[in-house]
């Protein structure tokens, strides 16, 4: 330790990377556990292959988790990185054009063999050649030190090079002045039942943080001190897991059982694997035999009462589709999860997208408004979920929650919300009959309420409401069916109407950065991280920027036109070739300008900076 | 295989010897009409809600029968089926309140309309996926599916099946009609190759199948056909397939008289019934044609008897074993056949937990080991650090 300088950073980005079998998800999340441990702000970006083991060493098997971390504040998992651990050639030639200039590499060295350079494609080694020259490149022998540590183990050779992810993770721990803490307690718990590997774990572990103490590799070694986040109690949370928490939440506040039909999809899988863990909080899971029967039990369930709630991603909303219009039209609640991923089709499954806006917006036969609501980070997901689970009843509507790739699969420090402090969410069932017919009590299914124009949710089960709903236009109050022309059009007007009586339950709009001047960001969804760094970077330059971030996307909230005069330009940046830029034009007739990326990557910061300085600059 | 089924459309067969023994097996009618429909105009008054709250003692079939307009063709065999099920309701002692119709798209679907109870005329062929939630999330409901050959077998195949293998404790009454009605004359899954329709100007050159072969082949607990001309028996049908802890299968032939006029004449018409049909019943021989014909079991297949010839009697016939999953998918089998009688009755039963109880059962399961869970130690879960 005596012959290392200590260096203090503000911020960091690492960058974990290897083939699809080495463990680099398990690394990254271990690592931003100690991170977490320290305090640090942070946030993460997961990155990888749709295929679960792609050939070895191949350039499109390889699996990447990034980190950004800091004690300053961190909105995005990075512009450029700092660190990149490539475990061998081909996750070094995927991802060098993401490391800054004068960043460090470094590289297990005994993967740079003949047969790995071939498959990455690479026609020189490029540890031997200048082509790394404007990097700091850190050469360590993973796999022999590796060998050498557990050669007493009693572990089989591919045991222990698979083992090798423990020895980067401790160097990297080691190199940032992270705690082993947290990863020795891990894998305690992971491998209690198999001593050999737990031992074999926990030695390359602390092998890999000692040989950073040991080596004459290193002469640097940094810190990052603790963020000043809010006061509170925090956790680590990956956007997946706000969202079923948010769920339960509103299982827990409303006091209504949650029915969860699913069929497992990329990237939305994981909220049905967290929900069926939840039984004894109120929650019913399904998996469906298809998309169409997940959603199908849903709106049963909503009509017996209990709040159906369906996850997927665009490819399965799609088939929801004719579903999502039923529910629409016997006004019963539901709750539609969409976690965007690139599409059309299939697409790019792993990879993050905002793409599939006008899909909720307008993806329906008929006029079929719904209400659409996006998480904008990963900790948002909880807060958003319970918003439209409280609406959808509230409203009785279906309502569409809009997450995405990125948002799912990355995390961030949560201050652990108060179950007090959640908005009041209150369900009445119709208990009697709401109306007289030749003398007769009667009840109408669709009599309003004033003030939400829902119409009242009556439980199979209570005597004297019995009533039918179903797909065929209902005349409003009695709910039988008609044709009636002017009852059509009065329908379609009142369920438009319903739909955006929820902008009275928006709060108002809060602009980030400049209040007034030159350009307005707008954004909605998983690129509040980005826009907002980039604000706060062209505020830092003396730009007057600002920006929104919509929660609600359908309905606006009420307030936009008052803000958006106190701007010169607009600029609209979406992870898609342009939707909500469009929807905006056509509401507020003012010239949007688009910025698009459709890469199945997040927004840098930068990349939003210097487009608002380009406007700026004409 | 294409003549024989157009002359089966167009008037039924008529084997030799018919009409002049009494049937033995199924009462069916006799002289008496086929039941009527109610009438399209005759409303009947609707009960004043919620008097009858504690039970279904003392309710008639006019209890539920909606006030909404019956909209079916006039002579449609969906009548009949109306009619029974309005009749069976009181019978069954389950509250009205706790009844709940569901329906997909087509003229059967329409059905729950129809029904002073809790209902839904969903979306085409997702019948089963919505009462698949809602008897999930509330056992306590008798959830009953209105489907037909169109819905419930081709646009709806795949969760007619899975409905079956999970086996919910539902009821779904098949009207098959061998037709699409609502889209005016399009042939279905159930439909004769060869057939011309609308959309088959030359012949269907799809292979049809059979729906009790099809759940069977899904699992299904409980597997029944009748015939909308045979209202008691269907009625029994019915009544049977409540009973059963499952879900409760009845195919019911039924006539679409505008579009498919006469499909099963030869099975549900006196003049032909005897001789066409068997009735199948638990512990009981094979027999039909008024007693004259049997049906006896010869390696894998079945073999109609002379029972008149002296040789061979009704003890000799196979005796019905609605257990027997082996008995109901060769009696499954029998479809189509010119000179084998098509079987009515239960062809199949067995006891399977149902998916509600055992997901119950996890549910409380888990409530034992772990205590109602608190959403506080939920979202403090994990590894926490404090600030400030």
């Amino acid at each position: 330790m005596a012959n290392k300088t200590l260096e203090t950073l503000p911020e960091a980005t690492i960058l974990f990377a290897g083939d699809s079998g080495d463990g680099m998800q398990l690394t990254g999340s271990q690592f931003t556990l100690a991170t977490a441990y320290a305090m640090n702000d942070l946030a993460t970006l997961p990155d990888f292959p749709a295929e679960i083991r792609a050939p070895a060493g191949t350039t499109y098997g390889v699996s990447g988790f990034q980190l950004h971390f800091g004690s300053v504040d961190i909105r995005t998992p990075g512009d450029e990185v700092d660190l990149l651990v490539a475990m061998n050639p081909a996750a070094l030639k995927v991802n060098l054009d993401r490391v800054r200039l004068g960043g460090t590499i470094l590289v297990n060295s005994n993967a740079f063999d003949q047969r790995s350079l071939d498959l990455a494609h690479y026609d020189a080694n490029p540890l031997e050649d200048t082509s790394l020259d404007k990097y700091r490149v850190i050469q360590v022998e993973l796999t022999r030190l590796t060998r050498e540590t557990l050669k007493e183990s009693g572990l089989n050779q591919k045991e222990i090079d698979r083992s090798k992810n423990m020895f980067a993770l401790g160097l990297a721990l080691w190199l940032y002045s992270r705690p082993l803490e947290p990863a020795e307690s891990w894998i305690s718990r992971k491998f209690a039942k198999k001593p050999d590997i737990l031992d074999a774990n926990l030695e390359l572990l602390r092998k890999g943080f000692y040989f950073g103490e040991t080596t004459e590799l290193f002469v640097t070694r940094y810190e990052v001190t603790p963020a000043t986040l809010p006061p509170g109690r925090y956790r680590a949370i990956q956007g997946v897991h706000a969202l079923a928490m948010g769920i339960v939440a509103a299982a827990k506040k409303s006091g209504l059982k949650v029915f969860y039909g699913s069929y497992p999809i990329t990237p939305a899988s994981d909220i049905l694997h967290a929900l069926s863990r939840f039984k004894n909080h109120g929650i019913m899971t399904v998996q469906a035999e298809d998309e169409i029967a997940a959603v199908g039990m849903a709106i049963g369930a909503s009509f017996g009462g209990t709040l159906g709630v369906t996850g997927t991603s665009g490819p399965g909303v799609a088939l929801k589709t004719e579903a999502m219009g039923l529910a629409h039209i016997t006004e019963l609640p539901l709750v539609v999860v969409n976690v965007q991923r690139g599409g059309p089709s299939t697409g790019l499954p792993t990879k993050t997208e905002q793409s599939d806006l006008m899909q909720a917006m307008y993806g329906r036969n008929g006029d079929a408004p719904l209400p659409i609501i996006a998480a904008s980070t990963p900790g948002d997901c909880f807060e958003a979920a319970y918003e439209a689970c409280r609406m959808a009843v509230k409203y009785m509507t279906p309502v569409i929650l809009l997450s995405d790739g990125y948002l799912a699969n990355g995390s961030e420090p949560w201050l652990i919300p108060s179950v007090d402090d959640l908005a009041d969410f209150e369900v009445e069932f119709a208990a009697e009959p709401n109306a007289e017919e030749d003398g007769a009590p009667t009840y109408h299914p669709y009599k309003r309420n004033s003030g939400t124009l829902a119409r009242p949710w009556a439980r199979p089960g209570t005597a004297g409401l019995e009533h039918r709903v179903g797909g065929l236009e209902k005349a409003d109050i009695t709910g039988n069916v008609s044709y009636d022309p002017a009852n059509h059009e009065h329908m379609t007007h009142v369920r438009a109407a319903k739909v955006a009586r929820i902008q009275q339950e928006i709060p108002p709009t809060e602009v980030f950065g400049a209040e007034e001047g030159d350009v307005l960001i707008v954004g909605w969804g998983s690129t509040r991280g980005a826009i907002e760094a980039a604000v706060a970077r062209l505020r830092e330059d003396g730009q007057a920027v600002g920006s929104i971030h919509l929660r609600w996307v359908n309905p606006l909230p009420p307030d936009l036109s008052d803000i958006f005069t106190r701007y010169n330009a607009y600029l609209v940046p979406e992870l898609n070739n342009g939707q909500l830029v469009r929807m905006l034009r056509a509401e507020f007739l003012l010239p949007f300008e688009p910025l698009n990326k459709i890469q199945g990557r997040p927004y840098g910061p930068s990349e939003i900076q210097q487009h608002v300085m380009g406007m700026i600059n004409g | 295989m294409a003549d024989q089924d157009k002359s089966k459309k167009r008037k039924p067969t008529l084997p030799p010897g018919v009409g002049a023994k009494k049937p033995t097996m199924p009462p069916g009618m006799g002289a008496k009409k086929p039941t009527m429909p109610p009438g399209a105009g005759g409303k009947k008054p609707t009960m004043p809600p919620g008097a009858q709250g504690d039970g279904a003692s003392g309710l008639t079939r006019a209890d539920f029968s909606s006030d909404q307009d019956v909209r079916w063709c006039p002579g449609c065999g969906d009548y009949a089926i109306l009619a029974t099920v309005q009749r069976l309701m009181p019978e069954l002692g389950v509250p009205r309140e706790n009844t709940v119709f569901i329906s997909g798209i087509g003229c059967s679907s329409r059905f729950p309309y129809y029904m002073e109870t809790y209902g839904m005329h969903s979306i085409h062929g997702r019948a089963p996926t919505i009462a698949t939630g809602l008897k999930a999330s509330r056992p306590e409901l008798d959830v009953w599916i209105v489907t037909g050959d169109g819905d419930g077998l081709s646009i709806g195949g795949n969760h007619l099946i899975h409905i079956m293998r999970r086996n919910l404790n539902v009821q779904m009454i098949l009207f098959n009609n061998q037709i699409y009605g609502l889209t005016k004359g399009q042939y279905s899954p159930t439909s004769e190759a060869g057939k011309v329709t609308k959309s088959t100007p030359f012949g269907s050159i799809d292979h049809p199948f059979n729906p009790s072969a099809v759940v069977l082949g899904a699992d299904a607990t409980f597997v029944a056909r009748t015939m909308d001309r045979d209202p008691k028996h269907m009625k029994e049908m019915f009544t049977r397939s409540h009973a059963h802890r499952g879900t409760g299968f009845v195919e019911v032939y039924q006539n679409c008289n505008i579009f498919n006029d006469g499909a099963f004449f030869q099975f549900t018409e006196k003049d032909s019934r005897a001789d066409r049909t068997v009735y199948v019943e638990h512990g009981k021989p094979l027999v039909y044609a008024g007693g004259s014909r049997g049906l006896r079991l010869e390696g894998f297949s079945l073999k109609s008897v002379d029972l008149e010839s002296g040789s061979l009697s009704a003890s000799d016939c196979l005796v019905y074993d609605e257990t027997s999953r082996e008995l109901a998918t060769i009696i499954s089998r029998m479809h189509w056949d010119p000179h084998m009688p098509q079987p009515f009755g239960v062809f199949y039963q067995e006891e399977r937990p149902t998916y509600e109880d055992m997901l119950h059962a996890q549910v409380d399961d888990v409530l034992k080991r772990s205590g109602t869970g608190s959403l506080e130690d939920l979202l403090s879960g994990g590894d926490t650090w404090t600030v400030g």
